[in-house]
């Protein structure tokens, strides 16, 4: 059963908005989009209002983890979420980040402390009303520590793990924890950027891979799928062969 | 280490229709009593409560995640029969098979059917029929007897349990001189040879008549009738002459074309689809009105389409109906009812199956909500016009929602 009603945490995230187009498609009507207030953010939910559906917006700042209890409550208080997309992050400047523990910081609680905070609200959630996916975007990079983008890998494996062990703690709760480990996504977020990556995706791809894991409740996506391959030859590289790699993925 | 889920209660496990689709979690509570039932939905957490039988139909009707279901399989009494009057009275979780059986030696059998549903079950999905009263706990822990011919009555058959909880059922019975039915069959072509035959002028209602089209290859159809045979009509020397009112013991085939009749056959050991936790299957229900047999033909084509996910399906169930449900969310329709079962991994089956409803929404048809688990809420005011008189009855009798289940949240009911 598709999902009816969609919380996109993370609202201009192109990943969680293609994927919203996508199950708007389907069978949703009722879509959450919370983030940080901006033209952004009302330009993605009148978007989405074409396509049909019944979109609100909520405030919510990854970094302000003392309201997400009290925001997110009152999306769950209006009715049953189906699906919680936890899909918000910030890729950072590896080179200004490295020379500013502050920046670094900030990656990392957004996309660590943030997630934390908010896939523990919506779990709690979830859990009382018995049913529900939360999905829970993840990254390649958190994969191995690479030159190219420890901080904004390590930030994600953080939450990596934490949705793991999550999705173990509900295990048999009604609720399914889907952990979605994308390679390189070409979007506007990575839009300057050199060379796209070999096995590198695209949100629509991401999207697709989504919907097919919800239907199949798998626990585990990677996108393009080869990438699981990939990545667990590349777990077994030692260490001076892997910094020397041009493209660990 | 174990992993220990974060489970609220011990008692939370999760429930699923017959074709194990769409699990939900439910607090599950096993009344024994009319006053535990009461008390159950009195106590219900502040995601209400549903009542739920054997769990015979395919939907999620009978499921309510995160709140409390009311397993009634513990009211199986039989309290009274008034066997001049043709009326029994047993209690909502009393499986029809087993009363049926229970009254075979007074030779009634009751008009409701049989198959494994409790009668309460009946009473909700609307599939019963020579339902007399029943006793209906409401919201506020009362209970109140409803009368055929009340508004209360109508809304409730087929009112998937949102009206409350139906605690005993008065249901109507006929006399049978043996425990028998002679079945009689009848081989077309095709579908436009069945539905010749049906539409015929002067055709007659014939009973328990179903017809069998197989989806693939030319689409051949079996139509099936079957009457109930009296005591002269059993053949010489056939076993049930020296006891006609015992239940047949032996397993089929039965010779002479005799069928035992409903609720009295042995259940089948093997479910239709195999098992294991992938192994669901989807039944698609549907009714289509009178005089929109173009609009059946059509669904028929798209079952047997070369590219039809529904090709994994035994055979497509037609049956001819006579007459109008009477309530709000009654989904008898005079004309034609379809049913087929289709393994729920089948590719593509969930965009099929919309392309399904839309054609049933076109024709003036309607989708059986006690099989659904999948119907797109905005059909639903198209093929059931009359919902608006549901959703406020329902309003005025329950106005805090006690009883939601599942199909109500999705649909919106």
């Amino acid at each position: 059963m598709p999902p009816q009603s969609l919380l996109l945490l993370g609202g201009t995230s192109a990943i969680g908005l293609a994927t919203a187009r996508r199950l708007i498609a389907r069978r949703t009507r009722t879509v959450w989009l919370a983030g940080r207030p901006s033209p952004e953010l009302d330009a993605a939910a009148a978007s989405l209002r074409a396509l049909g559906a019944g979109v609100r917006v909520v405030p919510f700042d990854a970094l302000d983890t003392d309201v997400h209890a009290e925001r997110l409550g009152r999306v769950f208080a209006e009715g049953d979420v189906d699906l919680v997309l936890l899909a918000f992050g910030v890729l950072g400047d590896q080179a200004r980040d490295e020379s500013d523990p502050a920046a670094a910081v900030r990656v990392a609680q957004t996309n660590y402390t943030g997630g934390v905070s908010a896939a523990l609200v919506c779990a709690g959630a979830l859990q009382a009303q018995g049913h529900g996916s939360l999905v829970v975007l993840s990254s390649v990079a958190g994969e191995r520590g690479r030159r190219a983008d420890f901080i904004y890998g390590s930030s994600k494996a953080g939450l990596d793990v934490f949705a793991q062990g999550l999705g173990d703690a509900l295990h048999g709760t009604g609720v399914h924890v889907m952990v979605v480990r994308p390679g390189a996504v070409r979007a506007a977020r990575t839009a300057g950027r050199p060379e796209p990556a070999p096995l590198s995706t695209t949100p629509e791809a991401v999207a697709g891979a989504i919907e097919l894991g919800l239907r199949r409740r798998s626990e585990t996506v990677w996108v393009p799928a080869p990438l699981r391959l990939v990545a667990s030859a590349l777990r077994h590289v030692p260490r001076p062969l892997h910094r020397r790699l041009p493209v660990a993925p | 280490m174990a992993v220990e889920p974060l489970l609220a209660d011990d008692d939370f496990v999760p429930l699923t229709g017959s074709g194990r689709t769409a699990p939900s979690l439910a607090l599950l509570a096993r009344p024994r009593t009319a006053a535990e039932a009461a008390g159950a939905v009195l106590a219900r957490g502040s995601r209400g409560a549903v009542a739920r039988g054997r769990g015979r139909s395919c939907g999620d009707a009978a499921q309510n995640a995160g709140g409390t279901v009311l397993d009634l399989t513990a009211l199986d009494r039989i309290r009274g029969l008034d066997a001049a009057a043709g009326l029994v009275v047993c209690e909502a979780g009393t499986e029809l098979g087993a009363l049926a059986r229970a009254l075979l030696p007074y030779g009634l059998h009751p008009r409701a059917g049989g198959g494994g549903w409790t009668a309460g079950g009946t009473v909700a999905s609307g599939y019963g029929n020579g339902v007399e009263a029943f006793e209906l706990l409401g919201a506020d822990g009362r209970s109140r007897t409803v009368r055929r011919g009340e508004p209360l009555f109508d809304a409730t058959v087929g009112g998937l349990g949102l009206t409350g909880v139906v605690l005993a059922v008065t249901l109507a019975l006929r006399p049978v001189e043996t425990a028998y039915l002679r079945e009689r069959s009848v081989r077309f072509r095709d579908v436009d040879a069945l539905l010749a035959h049906w539409t015929a002028p002067g055709a007659v209602p014939e009973p328990y008549a179903r017809a069998r089209v197989e989806p693939a290859g030319r689409g051949r159809a079996v139509l099936t009738a079957a009457a109930p045979v009296p005591y002269a009509g059993l053949p010489r020397g056939h076993r049930a002459r020296r006891a006609p009112l015992a239940p047949p013991s032996f397993p089929g085939p039965w010779a002479g074309g005799l069928r035992p009749l409903p609720g009295l056959a042995r259940a089948r050991a093997v479910p239709a689809y195999g098992r294991g936790p992938r192994a669901g299957f989807v039944r698609y229900r549907c009714a289509v009105p009178e005089g929109r047999e173009e609009a059946l033909r059509g669904l028929l084509a798209l079952l047997a389409g070369r590219r039809s996910p529904a090709r994994g399906a035994r055979h497509a169930r037609v049956e001819r109906v006579y007459a109008d449900g009477a309530g709000p969310l009654a989904f008898p329709v005079r004309g034609w009812c379809l049913t087929v079962e289709v393994p729920a991994g089948a590719r593509g089956l969930g965009r099929f199956l919309d392309v399904l409803d839309e054609r049933v929404a076109e024709a003036g048809g309607r989708v059986c909500l006690a099989e659904d688990a999948r119907l797109r809420p905005a059909l639903l005011p198209v093929m059931y016009p009359r919902l608006d008189a549901f959703r406020g009855l329902r309003a005025a009798l329950d106005p805090r929602s006690v009883f939601r289940s599942d199909l109500a949240r999705r649909l919106g009911l």
